[in-house]
This record gives C-alpha cells, structure tokens and sequence, in this order.
C-alpha cells in the first residue's frame, strides 16, 4: 500500500505538508495523490473516531449485530437485495458473509425499541429475506483498531541514553 | 568509612549530566525527545507468549547459555538474515541485554593494561565498562570524519597494547552506520594487527539507507568478533532484558563462565517472550522501521530548517544536531531549552569529549510530539537572537 495512504490512515488529519516531510517528497505532488485517492474512490472520507461513551449527552444510541438470512436473486446474487438493506439509514454496516447467514449488519437507534421495530417492520418483511438474528452489543472495547480507552500516560522514562 | 568504596569504582568518571537528567526527571509536562528506547510498547503477542508462559508455570532456570529454543531460533534467523551460522551449543550465549554481553566480552578479553579502542562519540558504558574490566579506553575522536571511523585514523592508533575495539552501528548517538564496503576496510585493519572486534549492532533492524551488515558475515571476520545484538531496540523490548552473544567457541565458553556466576541466567519469562519474537515479531520489526523511516525524515528536514544543522543518519533513532549556528554549548542550550520551553534533549558531552557543541534528539516519539517539540525549539532559538 502507497506510505501516503498508510499514513492517512492512522491519522486522517495528517497535513500534505507534514505527509511531504515524512516521505521527502513535494507537498504539491502529496496534495495531487490524495486528489486522485479522493476521486477514484480510494479514500472515501475522514472523520473524527469519538468515544461517545465519554460524552454526557450523546444521547445513548444502541446498536446491534444483526444476521441476515437471504434467499439469492436470480442473476443478481446478493447485490440488489444488499442495496435495498443498506440504504436505510439505521444500517451503518453491511458485509456479505460466510456461514450460516449471508449478510452482517450493524444497525443502529436511539433505543432497543427503534432497533427491535426497524428489524420487525422495515427488514423481516422484505422479500427474499428468510430470517435474521439480532444480537444488542452491551458494550464496545475496540473499534476498527482503536482501544476505546482513554489515552494511556507514557511509562517511559523522561530520559535515557 | 572513609575507605569504604573500591578505588576503581571511585575513579569511574561521574556522569557530569547526571543532574541535568535529575532535572528533567522532576518535572513534569515535558516533551521529551531525550529517550533512548522505542516508544512502542513491545508488539502483544510478544508480551502474551510471556504472560502464556508464567501461566504455564515456567518460573524456573534456564541452562546458564539460555533456552535452547531461543538459541536456535537466533541460529536460524541469523543464517537467514545475513548468512552468518554460529553454533547453538558452542557459539551462543543469551544475555541480560547487548549490557551484560558487553561486560562479559570485556572481562573475558582484558588483562589489565590492555587497551580498547573505542570510536566517540560513543555510548555511554563503553569506556567505564572497559575500565571496570581492567582496561584502558583509547577514544578515537569521530567528530571530523563525519562521526564515522576511518581505517586511516583507525590504524593510526593500533599499538601493541590494544586488544580490540567496540565497533557500533547504527551507532547511538549518531546514527551513523557503515556500508559492507566501508566495513571490509575496516576488518582488514583490524586482522592485520590481530585485533578483537567487539561489536554492538543492536540497532541493525534500524538500518534505513542500505542493507545491515553483520560484521561477522566479512570474509575472515568472524574468527576475531565477538558479536552482540539483542531484542530491545528491534522489538520495542527494552524492559525485557534480552540480548545474545556469538563468537569463537573460546571466547563464548570464557564469558558463559562469569555469566554462570554472576547472572546465571537471563530470566526465562524474557527467554520464552523472546522466541516469539523471532517467530511472530518480525513483522512488526518492519512497521516500526517504517514509522521511524518516516520520523526521520521529518525530524531531519524540519531541524536543519530551523538552523540545527544535521546530516542524515543512517540507522538507530536518534539526530545529532551541531550548534555552532547558536553559539550555545550544548549543556547551556539544553538546560535552558528544558527551563524555557519545556523540551528535554541529551546534550552532546554525554557521549564524548568532541560534541560539547551537539545535542542528541531522538525521534522515537510520536510524531504528534515531535512537531510540537520542533515548534517549541523554533521559539526558543527566536527568542535567543
Ligand atoms: C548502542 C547501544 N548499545 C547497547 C544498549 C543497551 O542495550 P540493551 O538493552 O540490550 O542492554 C543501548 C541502549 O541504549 C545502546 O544504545
């Protein structure tokens, strides 16, 4: 993977100046790949990983894991009916599977009954959809790579040879 | 009481940053860039073959030369890395750290009076360990040749009383490091006069510019190297206390001797952590030297922008930055950059007699904190003019 795009990753605010200084290149020549990374589709976006449990009003969203039994269209596979699910809003992920369910989804509302009534109303009655299976996530550890914990002190030493 | 405390350790030079060291360590919110260790923890499972380990109930001793295990995973990856084969019964001996490696090599080699060369600026426990071993340091001053040892220089100051040198690279602090070509020279010197070449090259998975070169993988070389290395710089394990030794059967069965006495052995939980390393921790080796790769070259760019003038280093984590453009020593610019702005860097003179107008910064730190330590500096150097 291009070092420009390892970089951004880790920290999407990463300047095309600061980018330019870590790879000895030009911050033009930086600022234009991103551009092409932007437009091709490569990066899709950045945005700020919050810890909503550290935030007072946040309003307590709830979110679940929810297994999707699917029958498969003729001709079109998963795809279509994937699109239908995905585009609702209350759906902030969506994977194809292997195993015993076809899809994955990570649906989220502000309370158990939003969830419950999005399954019961907007997804088991779709056509080909053969069943789900909802799992409330109780509480998140890591996400995407990131620890939710709060930033750990530094044990080194100040100072050392 | 008076004379309580051994002549010897009397007379080991105090360290004169020793309380600039004090001063730093008392206060608090400061950017450091004056730590010589990664700032990664010790990748996890690493740290969790350790933890497997104890649970497993291994809280005993190893054999004196360390788990046969680990032996010969360094046997192979050794072989791998740089085609260099030293024999797991014979040749190898698991230590408390490239530290107690280096110790060892020193008691094992010196007789009293014997010199050992040793290239400055250096790391700090090259001469006071010589001297402790009996022997007498004979620093070769660096500082006009780029820091980098010239076979010219070198031989220069071979007589009959030096015994060997303690060759670093990718040194600390400098970051130099030296090509196959530039170290052949080097070995032909050092076999035509018979000499030892204790060598530290615990920096080698930080070689950026070029390939790492094992000394002992030179034609001839390996007969006349004692060879140390260990996990704590590669592998974020510095806490962990691991090194190894390899050398000639003689050498490495002399040094097992003091090392049965004194240490016995290297802990085994470190032991076992260790041997993961080698299988599973090569990978992240190759992500960090990434991130530091990419440390540096900001690191480097933005200090010669601001007027500290520094070459490119080759390998390790550290800039070596003159001052001569301030007209600071390098205790009163770290002293005052500390007071004024909160900023924590080595001076120069830790490492030698030549760099009183040098200061070490070292980029194992978050980039994060070195761009505020940059800016910090860039204020400081404004105000001063
Ligand atoms: C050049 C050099 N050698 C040896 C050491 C000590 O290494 P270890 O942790 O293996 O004892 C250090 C640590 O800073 C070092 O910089």
């Amino acid at each position: 993977m291009d070092e420009i795009l390892e970089i951004l990753e880790k920290d999407g605010c990463a300047t095309a100046q600061d980018i330019a200084k870590m790879l000895k290149k030009k911050p033009e020549n930086i600022k234009q790949a991103i551009k092409k990374y932007e437009k091709e589709g490569v990066i899709l976006g950045y945005k700020a990983m919050i810890n909503k449990e550290l935030i007072k009003d946040a309003g307590s969203r709830v979110r679940a894991l929810i297994e999707v039994n699917i029958t498969p269209q003729k001709d079109l596979g998963f795809e279509k009916i994937a699109e239908r699910i995905y585009s609702f809003p209350e759906v902030t992920s969506c994977y194809l599977i292997s195993g015993t369910y076809d899809l994955l989804l990570i649906v989220e509302g502000k309370d158990l009954h939003s969830v419950a009534g999005f399954v019961s109303e907007k997804l088991a009655p779709l056509e080909n959809i053969r069943g789900t299976a909802t799992h409330f996530l109780l509480k998140k550890y890591k996400e995407d790579g990131v620890v939710l914990k709060h930033r750990e002190e530094n044990k080194r030493i100040a100072i050392s040879y | 009481m008076k004379n309580i405390i051994s002549t010897k350790v009397k007379n080991m030079q105090p360290s004169g940053i020793r309380a600039f060291f004090d001063l730093v360590l008392g206060m608090k919110e400061v950017i450091s860039l004056g730590v010589g260790e990664p700032d990664f923890v010790t990748p996890w499972q690493i740290r969790e073959a350790g933890i497997y380990s104890l649970e497993q109930g291994y809280t005993s001793y190893t054999s004196n030369k360390g788990l046969y295990k680990l032996r010969l995973g360094l046997n192979r990856f050794l072989k791998s890395e740089y085609g260099v084969e030293y024999c797991p019964d014979e040749e190898m001996l698991i230590t408390v750290g490239v530290s107690e490696g280096l110790d060892l090599a020193l008691r094992a080699l010196l007789n009293p009076g014997d010199k050992i060369l040793i290239p400055t600026p250096c790391y700090v426990s090259y001469g006071p360990m010589t001297e402790l071993a009996g022997g007498e340091p004979v620093y070769i001053d660096t500082s006009k040749d780029g820091f980098k040892l010239k076979p010219g220089v070198l031989e220069k100051h071979i007589d009959k009383k030096v015994k060997g040198i303690i060759l670093n690279y990718p040194a600390n602090p400098t970051g130099v490091s030296y090509t196959r070509k530039e170290l052949e020279e080097i070995k032909k010197i050092l076999l035509k006069h018979g000499l030892i070449c204790i060598v530290d090259e615990v920096y080698a998975d930080l070689t950026y510019d070029f390939e790492h070169t094992c000394f002992a993988s030179l034609k001839g070389a390996k007969n006349n190297t004692v060879y140390l290395n260990g996990f704590s710089k590669s592998y974020a394990m510095t806490g962990w206390r691991v090194g190894f030794a390899c050398g000639p059967k003689e050498i490495i069965a002399a040094m097992t001797k003091i090392h049965q006495y004194s240490i016995m052995c290297v802990p085994i939980t470190s032991q076992m952590a260790a041997c993961e390393a080698l299988q599973a921790g090569r990978r992240s080796v190759e992500e960090m030297k990434r991130e530091y790769k990419r440390r540096r070259e900001y690191i480097i760019g933005e200090l010669n922008r601001i007027g500290l003038v520094c070459s490119k280093p080759q390998g390790a984590f550290y800039a070596f930055a003159t001052l001569k453009k301030t007209g600071m020593s390098s205790m009163e610019f770290c002293q005052k950059l500390l007071k004024e702005q909160k900023v924590a860097i080595v001076p120069g003179t830790a490492f030698g007699e030549n760099t009183k107008d040098y200061i070490r910064i070292s980029y194992a730190s978050s980039l994060d904190n070195l761009k505020e330590a940059i800016s910090r500096i860039e204020t400081f150097l404004k105000n001063k003019k």
